[in-house]
């Protein structure tokens, strides 16, 4: 979906995605991250289910919500990756348990 | 950080960051709340962490991004309190400010406040705009500046406007694998836009940069069809072509992204929420806070400046947040009337040069028809709560012939974007479903949370205790 096209000059970064290790490079937000490393989809829609990703990038459009460090509806298009964060999907749109 | 200050401006884009610079100068206390990581709004967006880890991307965005390092390298050294990653989710007429950081509530008072909360991107509904690999045009930009990421495989562009070039330019540049570049602009938009190239002249670095960029995109032997129509984006789990209408047959493109733009917009939601008079502005199809010359609202103690006022560009955004800080400055008594005028006689300059160009570029790519009411029933408009075109129009047809009605008749802007996606359509589409103008009909209303909030947090309970 998305590629780095230039290598990376800061510190390397691994966090969880799933219980995946995902790697990334210091500075990146993680919803790039993410798309980088080959994840499709962020979330599913609330009513029919099917995949989304982000479409704005600036935190408009709410598509890049995920649970992140057990922080629920975090818009992961505005938040820089961190070593040793825990990342996950949200059973539905919005909000924790469904 | 203190309780109360004398100016608290939300937003750290160019407007917000020269105004908040300009209030420091004449020894106003001011904070900056921001939801990005890192100054510098969109358009300068982590301009310091492209310079220092990524250079190449540094070098690649060019004249543009790079002017913003001295705003922000001005920020700095004012030493103005600033805090990232701080979403603003209501704003009281008290002019108290509610904001959500790390998970936590937390509340500032401001003696005036200034709203300096941009632009963002014009949703364009398409069928299948939903797919992965479906974004926005500016927003692959923005991807560009804040993590040094493009788009892999076959890319096509489609839209209208200044930035749908400016990112094929910066994504050409970037070896990015372009298939096409489908213009919705059509000749007869280009005859609109004649009678205001005279004024356009004066601001003329705008159209040779224009020229340039349409010249960079033909000269990396792009495609580039113009009066495009019909857009479809097809696939089963994410994108895997583009159809489109163009010189009268049906066209298919393999692609893996596709960047869609139809120009920007204001962002209202703190306007709206205030109950700030707005205005229809017809050119460009959009609502807009009525401002005085000093950025003043009609909301006592509150001001804009920016593209959040009305869509002007960054150099008139800098200039605008100086004006509003000037005015902010004399009316709490830090500066006379006479100093004021004096201060603002070179960004009332700059504005009125800036502007030269607007009505040119507004009458060359207005929004399509087809963006702004997508005639496909078919086409999802509220994309958290899926409802489609048909949904509404028929939502009309039983009663809700106003956008209140529509959220309870259909859900649409009830989900987590609260409306910032799918207002303008809804709007148009009801508006045409009844022989109406949009400025008839109007716009959502602004209601807190305008982020989504849980009860823990709004209880100040934090997010453990959920």
């Amino acid at each position: 979906m998305l590629e780095r096209r230039w290598p990376a000059q800061g510190e390397a970064v691994t966090f969880w995605f799933e219980d995946k290790p995902i790697p990334a490079c210091e500075g990146e937000s993680v919803a790039a991250a993410l798309l980088s490393a080959g994840v499709e989809h962020l979330r599913v829609a609330s009513v029919g289910g099917a995949p989304r990703a982000p479409y704005c990038w600036m935190g408009v459009c709410f598509e890049c919500l995920l649970e992140i460090d057990g922080q629920p509806n975090q818009q992961s298009c505005l938040v820089t990756v961190r070593d040793g964060m825990r990342i996950r999907r949200q059973p539905s749109g919005l909000g924790g348990p469904a | 950080m203190s309780n109360t200050y004398d100016l608290v401006v939300i937003g750290a884009g160019p407007a917000g960051l020269a105004g908040a610079v300009e209030a420091a100068q004449h020894g106003l206390s001011v904070l900056v709340l921001d939801e990005q990581p890192e100054a510098g709004g969109q358009i300068y967006r982590s301009i310091r962490t492209t310079q220092r880890l990524r250079p190449h991307a540094y070098a690649l965005l060019g004249p543009d991004y790079q002017n913003g390092k001295s705003l922000a390298a001005a920020f700095r050294e004012c030493g103005i309190e600033h805090q990232s990653s701080a979403s603003v989710w209501q704003v009281t007429p008290d002019r108290t400010v509610h904001f959500l950081q790390n998970g936590a509530v937390q509340e500032v008072r401001a003696k005036r406040l200034l709203l300096a909360t941009g632009a963002m991107e014009r949703p364009v509904p398409i069928p299948g705009w939903t797919l992965p690999g479906v974004m926005g045009a500016a927003a692959a930009d923005v991807l560009l500046k804040s993590s040094g990421a493009v788009p892999s495989g076959r890319v096509v562009l489609a839209g209208s406007g200044p930035l749908l070039w400016l990112t094929a330019s910066r994504l050409a540049a970037a070896s990015v694998e372009i298939e096409a570049v489908l213009e919705t602009t059509t000749f007869a938009d280009y005859l609109r836009a004649v009678p205001h190239l005279p004024r356009a002249l004066l601001a003329n670095e705008y159209l040779r940069k224009g020229l340039r960029l349409k010249w960079q995109v033909r000269r990396a032997g792009i495609a580039v069809h113009s009066g495009v129509r019909g857009l479809v984006a097809e696939g089963a789990q994410r994108l895997e072509a583009v159809r489109f209408a163009h010189g009268g047959r049906d066209q298919t493109l393999a692609a893996e992204t596709l960047l869609l733009h139809e120009g920007v917009v204001p962002s209202t939601q703190l306007t709206r929420q205030l109950g700030c008079e707005h205005r229809w502005y017809a050119p460009q199809r959009y609502w807009h806070p009525l401002l005085d010359e000093w950025g003043s609202t009609s909301v006592e103690g509150v001001a804009v400046a920016g593209d959040g006022g009305l869509v002007a560009g960054a150099l008139t955004a800098e200039a605008s947040g100086r004006m509003t800080a000037l005015e902010t400055a004399c009316q709490l008594g830090a500066i006379s009337a006479q100093q004021r005028d004096a201060a603002a006689v070179p960004f009332r300059k700059a504005i009125r040069h800036h502007q030269a160009v607007r009505p040119f570029l507004e009458a060359l790519y207005p929004p399509s028809p087809e963006a702004l009411n997508p005639p496909d029933d078919s086409t999802l408009v509220c994309r958290c709560e899926e409802v489609t075109a048909g949904q509404i129009r028929q939502a009309v047809s039983w009663g809700a012939v106003d956008l209140s009605q529509q959220k309870a008749f259909t859900r649409c802007g009830m989900g987590p974007c609260q409306g910032r996606m799918c207002g303008a359509t809804v709007a148009e589409i009801v508006a045409q479903a009844q022989g109406k103008s949009p400025a008839e009909v109007g716009c959502y209303r602004g209601r807190p949370p305008l982020k989504p909030i849980t009860l823990g947090q709004l209880a100040g309970m934090g997010a453990d205790q959920d």
